[in-house]
This record gives C-alpha cells, structure tokens and sequence, in this order.
C-alpha cells in the first residue's frame, strides 16, 4: 500500500463526491420538480397549460392566486383545519402527558395492561374503527362539528404520544424527584412544576407528530363535514379537484396555496419530525 | 401534604407490608387512597378518550359484523359469520387484498434498497445538506390528499408527465396511468415512493449517524473493499432502522386509503381498491355497515397478527422500553 497523507477511506469517499453530487441532484428534482410545476402552473391560463403542460409562465397571471386569495372557502378551510389541529394537538399532549407521567412514575397493579391497551393503538388505523366511530359521533351530535373530529383524531393520537413520553419520563432520575419531595413538592406538583418543564423537548415532539397527522386527516373530515363550510384543508383541496376539473391553472394555485402553511410549519419542525420518528425507535 | 407525613407512611406502608406490591417495588410515599385520586386524574381521561374512540369502537365493529345492518335502526338481522364468508369471497376484496399486498411486496423490494443506497450516497460531507435534507423531506409532510391533487394534475392525458416523455422520445412509454386497469397500481405505486421515499431517506441518514467512522475506517485499513465494508458493517448496524422502517412501511401500505381515493376511487373497475377504500365503499356509500365491519374487523386482524409475529420475532431487540414497555 502506497504511504499517503489520505487515509483510503477519505480517499474513496472522494473519489465517490461526483456520484454523491449526481444523486443529490437527481433526487431534488425528482421531489422539486413536481412541486415547481404546480405553484408556476398557478401563474398560468388554462389555454398555456393546455398547449404546453410543461412550459414557463408567459405572460405571468396572477388571477388565479388573487381569486383564491380574495375568495372566502380558501381562508374558511385553512381556520377549520387551525381548528381541529390545535384542539387535537392540545388534547392529545395534554391528556398523553398525564397518562405517561402516571405509567412511568407510579407503581400500580394493571399499569402494563393499559400501557398495552394504548400501544394496541398504534397497530390499526383509524379505517378500522371508523364505522363505529361515525356512528358514535351521529349519536352525540358531532357530526358537522369540529369537535367530532378534533376528539377521535386526539384519541389516536394518544398511543404515539405515550409510547414517546413514557421512557423518556422514566429515564428523569428519581433524585430529583426526591428532592422535590423534600422541598415539599407534592407528586402533582413535581409533575407540573419540574417533570413537565424537564420533559419539554419530548413535548415539542409528540406535539409536531400529533398536528402533523390532524392536519393531514382526510378519512374522517370526508365522513363527518357534508357542508363545505366546515371542511379542513384536505378535504376541500381534494372537493376543489373534483368539482373544477376542467379548470387545472386554478387547481393548481389552490394547491399551491394549501402546501404553504404545511411548509412553514415544516421548515420549523423539521428537527422535531425526525427526532420523534427515530426517538420513538431507538427508545 | 408535607415531608414528613410524606416520611412517615412509606415507614407505615413498610411495616403493614401490603399486600399488592412486591418486595422490589420502592417504598410508598403516599398513602392509597390519595394515590389511587391521583392515578385517577392522571390516567382517567386519556383512558375515557382512548376507550370511547379507539377501544370501544374496535369491539363494536366486531359486534356489528355479526349482523345484516344499515347503520340504523335496531340490530336485528344477525347473520353470524355470513359477513366474513361474503367478503373473503368476494373477488373485488379478494383483488382489493392483492393491491395492498402488492404495495406491501413493491415497497420492500424499491423502497428499501433505493432509500438505503441514497442514504449512503448522501451521508457525509456534501454542500448544501441541510438544504438537501428538507427538500427530500417534503413530499413527506405533504398530506396525501394534497399530494393526490398534485400527480391527477401531472398525470393527465396529455400533461405534463405526458409532455415530458414525449419530449425526451420516449412518447411510446405513455399510458393512461389512471384509467388503464394493468397500469393504475403501478402509477399509485410511483406516487407512493414520491410521497415517502425522502422519509426512508431521513430515516436512515439518522440511522447512519449511529455507525461510528471508526469502524468503517478501521475496515478499510484491514483492507475491505467499500462495498464490503457497507455489507459487513454498515448494513447489520442499521438493522433496528431498517426493521423500523420495513414495521412502518408494511403497516402503512396495508391502510392505503387516501391517496386511493381521491386518485381513483378504487377504479377503474375496482384495479385499485384496497381494503380501506373497499371498506368505506361498502360502509359509507352503501350504507352496510354489517359488512363493512366485518372488513374493518379482517382488516384489523391482518394489521395485528402482522404486528404482533413482527414485534415477536424481528422487533424485539430493538425497542424494549419503547414498544415492549420496559422501564426502570
């Protein structure tokens, strides 16, 4: 072997950079480039997409935009969608964070058959239990109410939730809840004042998982709103689809607008999606 | 309650030695009933919530299967497993069956390879990473319907996706990619690794932080080739990530519904359905709900009995104290 300054393993690594580049390349485009042609379809006539579906904007239009922006539907899904994705979020963290601080802190008979109950949760999803579940929401008047879907979407939200906080409530040494104790803090006390505060990074992460989902919902806004006045974002990007087939420059702005708010919450939540995903595997 | 009250009943809970916790449980420092009050209001409502939308419901499915029923009125018309025989035997169920089998089956053998080999690609110094990151990340975040309403617009006959294969002289390779029966799964397929190949690639790029460069230099120097030293010490560390992934990845493709539905609704000539969109189709345009639970109920049997062979046998070792529920 020949003596270098370059260790072979640095020395393979650059020599695969072209191949690295090519890849990063090739993979922007294939998830930008789809992306791109929706928002710059936006700014096209229908007439531009029809006699070039791939081409630039020429001239630029900015009506299709204006129109969904002044029209009242736009602004109604996105508060609906605020709605339910809030609530949702606050019960299920609320509530999940409650339940993790009582399952890893407390010793009690059946705390492994409820954890269990709970992790059963994550195993189907909401289709499986949707029958039953609209017909439960019918009979408590909820259907046309955000709260109809805010509270089941929060109900499997829980399992996720727990699953996250539990360990890493555990894995909050016992001193310093003695200490607490000591200082005169009852055990909700600690929870509130120190366990909570301590646990915050956790928080933050089921929190993003459990707006992301809601926000995303689509089964059960479809099956609880008829009227479009209550419709979510999904569901009313997925019924602007279908009911102004034929006019695609229009679609594609609605669809355009209705990335944005997922965007930017993204682009801050970004570390949190994936921390969660590979927290909740590595335990 | 104070310290020393709170000192004073682990010494009492000692003594009277109770008779509902072990010896290795640490001593009590509250008395049972506050506990109990305590336990009550933390674990209470979350179990109220889970029970009445989660728990309940699943039961009730299974009560509802047994019955000829329409979702109102009293139920009257029980017809046992009459339910289950007539779905199992149905060939759009059968097929819808297939479809998910065939997402389940397409996405170990594209996804997983391609999402490794890019992550591999991509792991390490390159400009622009974080940039990079988030833009393999966002088809990701995307909900399906959105990214449904995107591809029906790219997939058009005569659209973009169209357009470009023509101008790159390819135009033969066009189809109708939703309204062709032998076409429509594989369309939905590619739409599929669009949505969640950057999640794979996340994954394992996380995954990859974990395996030390030690290790990989240290091979190297005994002389193993790249392609060695990625078989024989990377890919073994990346087991739990892989396994994860394959848990998420098999469970997700069996509850395919969404995209399905705004793309296609099953269609053309049930050439999509999957057992969610069958089973909404059945529950909720037809209104039989008898039979809709019945395959919500198959639905739920096949998820768990997946789970439960998957968390025995392969998961194990990687999630005690996340899954399996170790603590302490």
């Amino acid at each position: 072997m020949t003596a270098t300054t370059v260790s072979p393993a640095s020395r393979r690594f650059t020599s695969m950079t072209p191949v690295r580049y090519l890849a990063a390349l090739l993979i922007v485009g294939v998830t930008v480039a789809p992306l791109l042609f929706v928002i710059l379809g936006g700014f096209r006539t229908n007439a531009q997409i029809n006699s070039d579906p791939a081409g630039l904007p020429s001239p630029w239009v900015f009506t299709n935009y204006a129109n969904i922006l002044g029209s009242e539907s736009f602004w109604r899904f996105l508060g609906n969608s605020a709605l339910v994705s809030v609530s949702s979020t606050a019960v299920a963290v609320d509530l999940g964070s409650m339940a993790a601080f009582a399952l890893s802190r407390y010793q009690f008979r059946g705390r492994e058959a409820i954890y269990s109950m709970f992790t059963v949760g994550l195993l189907f999803p909401l289709g499986v239990a949707i029958l039953p579940v609209y017909l439960l929401l019918r009979q408590l008047h909820l259907l046309e109410s955000w709260v109809g879907v805010a509270l089941p979407q929060a109900a499997f939200a829980l399992p996720v939730t727990i699953i996250i906080l539990r360990p890493f409530m555990a894995a909050i040494p016992t001193e310093i809840e003695d200490a607490a104790v000591v200082d005169g803090a009852t055990r909700l006390g600690f929870f509130w004042r120190i366990l909570l505060p301590l646990s915050r990074p956790a928080l933050v992460t089921v929190s993003v998982l459990a707006f992301i989902t809601s926000w995303n919902g689509y089964l059960l806004p479809l099956l609880v709103f008829n009227n479009p006045a209550n419709f979510t974002l999904p569901l009313g990007v997925a019924t602007f689809q279908s009911q102004y087939s034929q006019d695609t420059a229009s679609i594609l702005a609605f669809t355009a607008l209705s990335i944005v708010p997922a965007l930017v919450f993204f682009i801050f939540a970004e570390r949190h999606i994936v921390g969660g995903l590979t927290g909740s595997v590595k335990g | 309650m104070s310290a020393t009250t709170a000192a004073a009943t682990t010494d009492v809970a000692a003594a009277a030695g109770s008779p509902s916790t072990s010896s290795t449980t640490p001593p009590r420092r509250r008395s049972h009933l506050r506990k109990r009050l305590e336990l009550l209001i933390l674990i209470g409502p979350a179990t109220v919530l889970f029970v009445a939308f989660v728990f309940l419901p699943l039961i009730a499915a299974g009560y509802y299967s047994l019955f000829d029923w329409n979702g109102f009125g009293p139920l009257v018309d029980f017809v046992g497993l009459d339910n289950y025989t007539k779905a199992l035997g149905d060939p759009l169920f059968q097929g819808a069956i297939g479809h998910n089998l065939f997402i389940v089956v397409a996405s170990l053998v594209v996804q997983l390879p391609l999402s490794i080999a890019l992550a591999l690609l991509l792991n390490g110094k390159i400009r622009g990473r974080t940039a990079l990151r988030l833009l393999v990340f966002t088809p990701y975040v995307l909900s399906e319907a959105v990214t449904a309403v995107i591809w029906l617009s790219l997939l058009q006959p005569h659209g973009v996706v169209d357009g470009l294969l023509e101008g790159a002289g390819l135009g033969g390779l066009v189809q109708l990619w939703l309204a062709d029966q032998n076409v429509v799964m594989f369309t939905l397929f590619a739409v599929i690794t669009w949505k969640y190949i950057g999640f794979g690639i996340i994954l394992f790029l996380a995954g990859l932080q974990g395996v030390p460069d030690e290790l990989r230099e240290a091979a190297s120097i005994d002389g193993a080739s790249g392609w060695q030293t990625t078989r024989l010490i990377v890919l073994p560390l990346l087991g739990p990530t892989i396994r994860i992934w394959i848990f998420l990845s098999i469970i997700g493709s069996l509850q395919l519904f969404d995209l399905v539905w705004i793309m296609t609704l099953g269609g053309p000539g049930g050439a999509s359905t999957t057992m969610a969109s069958y089973l909404i189709d059945r529950g909720f345009r037809r209104y039989e709900f008898g039979f809709g639970s019945a395959v919500a109920i198959i639905l739920f049997v096949i998820c768990f009995v997946f789970a439960l062979f998957y968390q025995r046998f392969a998961l194990r070792r990687d999630t005690q104290g996340a899954i399996t529920g170790r603590v302490e």
